[in-house]
């Protein structure tokens, strides 16, 4: 059975190494001090997708990222694990996109890339936290979709069985292609990047980049088919200008506020002994910390 | 977000050493497989930076999976089930991870399927992956024996047996049994050919057998009957998929416990012959050595490493009578003394390394067209390094290895005691480096000839023509010195013409020699990267006493005096 995954990523800063210069003094984020990652559990999306491929090798699986041009990065990152090809959706007016514009670029790329089985995306990127885009690609695209997978079991006769974690334990559910699925950070961790992979796809580029290349290099571009990424803009993609970037976001920031932990009244309890731990145990309790 | 690569820029300097060039233009025969393989490089550039590539995947493994594994594989380890082999969790995840990303057969062929990479960078990530988990290297380094397949095996062989080690099986090498642990001319395991089927039949027991239980063996074993020495020996292939071996049990070791050290039985085990018969030991079994002495030499640095980073961590951190317990020189020396000695130990495995490479190279080109007087010539002075290096980097890299595992306990103070530090596991795990694989003792052995052929002298007086940084002259001034007194007590030994005598002074002599050439190895590491001049002046200071002290015991010495240590 030959499958078509197209797998959302992002390229997000890596909030998870925030050092002291993380945040600028206006409160904005300092992008230079934080380095540009494949977004976390898109990663873990990657996995589920590369498992199927390993059931079913004639699977496809295509990268789609929304962004800058250098989010290509994340793209050969993808391919260096296993993934087949990746698109870079990227265009002066995707600038500024909320969540709903996001998801309604997305969801033209899909459009344009026509033939689906599956749409895979990490549950929610760790720059916006707001794990809203997939979601609202599959109303869009009008979807059924399943959210918070650990394991996407098996795809076979047209149908999907996903394991899910929810706050209350795990369910299962079978559901018909095409689907969305948003993977958890708690399903398997991505494979590392292949060896010979890496040799064979190190010089896959976009256009853009393919532009700035050497002659002799972009010949060997040229000549390989295969090191050919694409790139589309929002004219290419069909986009309604009034529905992307600024223009199509109705979220907009109102204020930054640089929150400062402060110990405001606080306690202080004194001592080393099995009392003061005691005490400092039974504080926690009331106060719901623990327990 | 740790990676045993990034995080050592020491790597990257061995990585781009100027004889890289040289070799890998061999190693890739000019690059002309770029036409046939889509992942094969384009230019000696491209190859390096697919070499960096490919270790930045195995540093990240090594930081990431291997390293964070190490302390439950340690404590869980593998067991016995209905005769095979199941591994720590850890383990099989550390396993997993390198098979998935393609670190399996790294120095085969293409064609083969194998990354065709020098042995330089399959030799840094056995380093990276030896800094992780000292145990776990032993499982994914035993693809080294796929070598042996490739030099010595048929065509047909290769064909059916090298393409699943680069897909991920693993391998074992059963050499050792109940008694015949460093004389292996006593191996008694009987290799038997049946005439109705055309196939060998193997029976009896091996012992101490690392990865007993892997995918594909190559087993040593006596296949003429009424012999009694090594001539006797052949080298056979075994495959698990066939059956006929059971694992009897796994030996409960003080170290690199993760790693499965088997008894296994062989119950008319069908097998296939490698090579020629009566070569197995000779030959074959000299080349597996070779190849996995290298390996050791690589896991000692890689100990070492740890060791090294976790006494620094920690003098750093811990804080007594006021301030971090590094401000005290008595610390401060020991960290210092430690990093000089990784330092020589890794500057002598790389050295050794692109020698093995260039010979080896030169012997593959040998396969497919007759090599021009000039390249035979070269062989030939490599592969003579190869020889005379090999058992000083593993000899003496595995003794400063134990040296830095004792100090970094030492620098831990009380808690290195507890189970809570990693100190404690690396101290166990480093403690088998220096027996296994031929035992310093052995490899002293091997290297008194050198001694006294005079490769070591020789290579030493190319050292001391080569060019060095100006501000090192003092230290190359040492280094002449220390050669004179090396010089001078070969010649006392050799003045007495008494076998015993050398031998009861060879390890003296070869630690003269190895601390000379290390010398002169960090001479120029330092020459070529400013940051290694601290370890160059430390280690000479070490290495001036150290050859100072053999040579003062070897001039009183005499045969009287060596009778007093008789049993």
């Amino acid at each position: 059975m030959s499958l078509n995954i197209i797998v959302l990523a992002k390229q997000v800063p890596d909030t998870r190494n925030v050092g002291k210069d993380a945040m600028k003094e206006d409160g904005t984020i300092n992008r230079a001090a934080l380095p540009a990652i494949f977004n976390p559990e898109d990663l873990n999306a990657l996995e589920q997708a590369l498992q199927i491929k390993e059931t079913h090798p004639d699977t496809t699986i295509t990268i789609l990222t929304m962004g800058p041009p250098r989010a290509a990065e994340i793209i050969r990152e993808a391919v260096y694990r296993g993934a087949d090809t990746g698109i870079v959706l990227t265009d002066r007016a995707f600038a500024g996109a909320d969540t709903l514009a996001t998801s309604y670029a997305l969801s033209a790329a899909i459009r344009k890339i026509g033939n689906y089985d599956l749409i895979i995306a990490g549950r929610q990127a760790i720059d916006g936290d707001t794990a809203q885009v997939a979601p609202q690609v599959a109303e869009k695209l009008n979807l059924p979709q399943i959210t918070y997978a650990e394991k996407i079991e098996k795809v076979e006769n047209g149908k999907a069985t996903v394991t899910r974690r929810l706050e209350s334990g795990v369910e299962t559910l079978e559901c018909p292609l095409p689907l969305v699925i948003t993977v958890n950070g708690s399903a398997a961790d991505c494979r590392p990047r292949n060896a010979r992979r890496i040799q064979k796809y190190k010089y896959a580029v976009t256009p853009s980049e393919q532009a700035q290349l050497s002659p002799e290099m972009a010949a060997l571009v040229e000549a390989r088919p295969y090191l050919q990424l694409k790139e589309w803009s929002a004219e290419f993609v069909d986009a309604d200008p009034e529905q992307i970037g600024l223009k199509g976001s109705p979220t907009k920031v109102k204020g930054i506020v640089n929150v400062v932990f402060q110990a405001k009244e606080s306690k202080r309890l004194e001592g080393n002994d099995q009392a003061a731990l005691e005490d400092l145990i039974k504080e926690l309790i009331e106060n719901h910390t623990i327990g | 977000m740790a990676n045993f690569y990034n995080d050592n820029p020491d790597l990257r300097h061995h990585l781009t050493h100027p004889l890289m060039r040289k070799i890998v233009e061999l190693k890739e025969r000019n690059y002309t497989d770029a036409e046939k393989y889509d992942y094969a490089p384009l230019n000696f550039e491209d190859a390096m930076d697919s070499y960096e590539k490919v270790l930045e995947i195995a540093g990240e493994i090594s930081g990431e999976i291997v390293a964070p594994n190490a302390e439950s594989v340690d404590h869980e380890g593998p067991h016995v089930v209905d005769g095979h082999v199941v591994y720590a969790q850890g383990t099989q995840v550390n396993l997993d991870a390198l098979v998935k990303a393609g670190l399996m057969g790294i120095s085969l062929p293409r064609r083969y399927n194998g990354l065709n990479f020098s042995s330089v960078p399959y030799i840094m990530a056995a380093d990276m992956v030896s800094r992780a988990d000292a145990g776990f290297v032993n499982i994914w380094g035993l693809q080294d024996c796929a070598e042996t397949i490739y030099e010595f095996a048929d065509e047909d062989q290769k064909q059916r047996y090298l393409p699943r080690v680069c897909a991920g099986e693993t391998m074992a090498m059963d050499l050792t049994e109940p008694d015949a642990g460093s004389d292996l001319q006593a191996v008694m395991l009987k290799a038997t050919y049946n005439e109705a089927d055309g196939t060998w039949r193997l029976n009896g027991v091996k012992r101490f057998i690392t990865n007993g239980d892997g995918h594909i063996a190559l087993v040593l074993a006596r296949s003429e009957e009424g012999t009694h020495d090594g001539r006797g020996l052949s080298m056979f292939i075994y495959d698990r998929n066939d059956g006929g071996v059971t694992v009897r049990r796994i030996e409960n070791k003080m170290g690199i416990k993760g790693s499965p050290t088997c008894e296994l039985v062989f119950k008319n085990a069908k097998a296939e012959l490698c090579g020629s018969r009566k070569m197995g030991l000779i030959k074959y079994v000299m080349a597996l050595m070779n190849g996995a002495r290298l390996g050791i030499a690589a896991q000692s640095v890689g100990v070492s490493e740890a060791a090294y980073r976790e006494a620094l961590a920690y003098a750093n951190d811990r804080k007594q009578f006021g301030k971090a317990i590094i401000e005290f020189p008595a610390v401060a020396e020991m960290i210092a003394i430690m990093k000089a000695k990784l330092d020589a130990s890794r500057s002598i495995l790389y050295e050794t390394t692109r020698f093995v490479d260039m010979y080896k190279t030169y012997e593959d080109i040998a396969k497919e067209r007759s090599l021009t007087p000039e390249e035979r010539a070269e062989m030939k002075k490599y592969k003579g390094y190869a020889d005379a290096f090999t058992p000083v980097a593993k000899g003496m890299g595995s003794e400063f290895c134990n040296q830095n595992a004792y100090d970094c306990v030492q620098v831990h103070g009380g808690s290195g005691f507890m189970k809570d530090y990693a100190c404690e596991r690396i101290y166990r795990d480093a403690r088998i480096t220096s027996i296994y694989e031929g035992t310093t003792q052995l490899q002293v052995v091997a290297a008194i000839n050198h001694v006294v052929k005079g490769t070591y002298l020789a290579k030493i007086e190319e050292y001391a023509a080569e060019t060095y940084a100006e501000g090192l002259s003092e230290l190359k001034d040492k280094l002449a010195a220390m050669t004179e007194l090396y010089k001078q007590a070969i010649a006392l030994v050799g003045e007495v013409n008494d076998t015993e005598y050398k031998d009861f002074h060879a390890r003296r002599l070869v630690e003269m020699a190895g601390h000379i050439i290390m010398g002169y190895l960090l001479l120029g590491d330092a020459t070529r990267n400013d940051s290694f001049t601290r370890s160059a002046n430390v280690y000479l200071n070490y290495a001036e006493a150290e050859v100072a002290k053999n040579f003062k015991f070897i001039s009183e010495s005499n045969l009287d005096k060596m009778k007093m240590y008789k049993a």
